[in-house]
């Protein structure tokens, strides 16, 4: 709207630097333009260019025979092995049953970090009493609690589940809990003059203004489930991609190796874009007007 | 409206209150009927904000002596309008009140302030002076017995500030609340106020009387005359103002 209306001030400022210019320029009434200092925005679908450019440099160094199949297969025959393993029906269980796994394990940690964010969050006692024992399992790699997980719950499922459960908790609940502690105090002030009761204020205020920073935490969330998943299905069990790609470096099947990272990229983005579609609708009040 | 002698009314007796060892308001005596609209004038730093935010019941701090209190129902509206981003304006405006049963008052409130048609949009949608409208609709919504204003037009342009002194005066006059308004706008707490009180070094330094009748013009003699006056007791030379 600004960038053209005051033509006056831009010729009077014409007018002044004129004896500074070549004297091609003085007929035309130049715009002046303030310099770039950051990057006009990027249109999404180009954020794929990189990623594009590796497969490509890839293919090409599988087809010119610098990748050997028994180093790293080239993502055309990834794909290739991909597809045969949907149509035979060899993937579907294990994906299936991978995300089982890593989705049981989500959602009881994104409950339970809510719940203890909230304790801790809104109560003095809840925080003395929960705060430091999340961060210190902050601390502690998810990895490193395995023995113990098996030692209490065996090497079944509800290890695999608890494990995944613990990892997501901690982002959830150190994200949210940040938020309701970085209570914005103007509006606790009004709420104090508006006479709000404390489970208004929890519902209107504290937990609306938390949204953005559990966001943040279910984003973190969704692809760490996944991550603990691979070593996780080392361990007594015959499903799983985990399992898929482990059996696959036995046998030097890079191929399957490949197709079990494809499909951790896809899960990966796909749920963080199911988040950020969520959050989009959900925090649809900060899409002001012109913004 | 029927309402108790004492609703309305504001105190001040003995208010003491320090920041760090040192006094920024000292023994302040005040008795504010109610219904009257009060102007606080003072410079920065003077105390003005304290005074409020003590009638308010916002300073829970130690370094507090004596007796801030104001009668009745207190709705306060802040310099920022304060909106929560995440509630619609009327939203926002029935908050903490019987959404349902407030709701035609509510509406009306919004026609009064001219935002009618805005009732359902975001609050970060809205312009700075259509928040402070929708802040100033939110506050006398609840038909207070007094009202603490807190420079509420101090980041207003010059032009949107006009029209709001305007519209508060309107509302003020239909809901008669006690208006305790922290100005550091002269001409803004002549155009208003009923009674003009000057804060300095912590004290009551002075406290006139407006007896100008309503519409007030900048131009009559006797604005002006109280005009210097203030200015002059704000430490303002006139001459070069």
């Amino acid at each position: 709207m600004n960038a053209h209306s005051p033509s006056l001030p831009l010729e009077s400022v014409d007018a002044r630097t004129a004896p500074l210019r070549r004297p091609r320029a003085p007929a035309q009434a130049v715009a002046r333009k303030a310099p770039t200092l950051v990057p006009p925005r990027l249109a999404q679908s180009r954020l794929l260019i990189g990623p594009a450019l590796l497969v490509l440099v890839w293919e090409a160094a599988s087809r010119l025979g610098w990748l050997s199949p028994a180093t790293l297969t080239a993502p055309s025959q990834a794909l290739v092995t991909g597809y045969a393993m949907v149509i035979d029906g060899s993937l579907l269980p294990h994906l299936l049953a991978s995300a089982g796994r890593a989705y049981s394990g989500l959602l009881l940690g994104v409950v339970a970090g809510v719940l203890l964010a909230l304790l801790s969050g809104l109560t003095r006692t809840g925080e003395a009493l929960l705060d430091g024992l999340v961060q210190i399992k902050r601390a502690i790699p998810t990895l490193a609690l395995i023995p113990l997980a098996i030692i209490w719950l065996g090497i079944g499922e509800a290890m695999k589940v608890l494990l995944i459960f613990t990892a997501v908790l901690v982002p959830i609940y150190i994200n949210t809990h940040a938020a309701l502690r970085g209570i914005d105090i103007r509006h606790v002030e009004l709420a104090q003059t508006l006479g709000l009761s404390r489970g208004a204020f929890i519902r209107k205020v504290a937990l609306p203004g938390a949204l953005p920073g559990f966001f943040v935490g279910l984003r973190i969330a969704v692809s760490l489930c996944w991550t603990a998943l691979v070593v996780l299905e080392l361990i007594n069990t015959q499903t799983g991609i985990g399992y898929l790609m482990n059996r696959a470096r036995d046998w030097g099947q890079t191929d399957i190796i490949v197709v079990g990272i494809l499909i951790y990229a896809l899960l990966g983005l796909l749920s963080d874009a199911v988040v950020r579609g969520i959050e989009a609708r959900v925090l649809s009040y900060r899409r002001a007007l012109g913004s | 409206m029927t309402q108790d002698a004492s609703l309305g009314s504001v105190q001040l007796r003995g208010f003491t209150r320090g920041f760090h060892g040192k006094k920024v308001l000292d023994d302040l005596r005040l008795d504010v009927p109610a219904g009257q609209f009060v102007a606080l004038l003072g410079e920065s730093g003077s105390g003005k904000t304290t005074v409020l935010r003590a009638l308010a019941g916002l300073d829970g701090e130690a370094q507090t002596e004596g007796v801030a209190s104001a009668q009745g129902n207190v709705s306060v509206l802040f310099q920022d309008s304060r909106l929560l981003p995440w509630l619609s304006v009327i939203d926002n405006l029935t908050l903490g009140l019987d959404a349902a049963a407030v709701r035609p008052a509510a509406e009306q409130m919004l026609r009064d302030v001219g935002l009618h048609d805005k009732a359902q949009v975001w609050p970060n949608t809205l312009s700075g002076g259509q928040l402070q409208r929708a802040a100033l609709a939110r506050s006398l919504l609840r038909e207070p017995h007094v009202l603490l204003a807190d420079e509420p037009f101090g980041a207003l342009d010059a032009l949107t500030r006009m029209r709001m002194h305007g519209l508060l005066f309107r509302l003020v006059e239909r809901i008669k609340p006690t208006v305790i308004l922290v100005t550091h706008d002269v001409d803004e707490s002549l155009l208003l106020a009923d009674r003009i009180l000057v804060l300095k070094n912590g004290r009551i330094a002075q406290d006139y009387a407006v007896d100008l009748p309503h519409p007030r013009r900048a131009d009559h003699p006797r604005f002006m005359d109280l005009r210097s006056t203030l200015l002059h007791s704000l430490g303002v030379d006139t001459e070069l103002v």
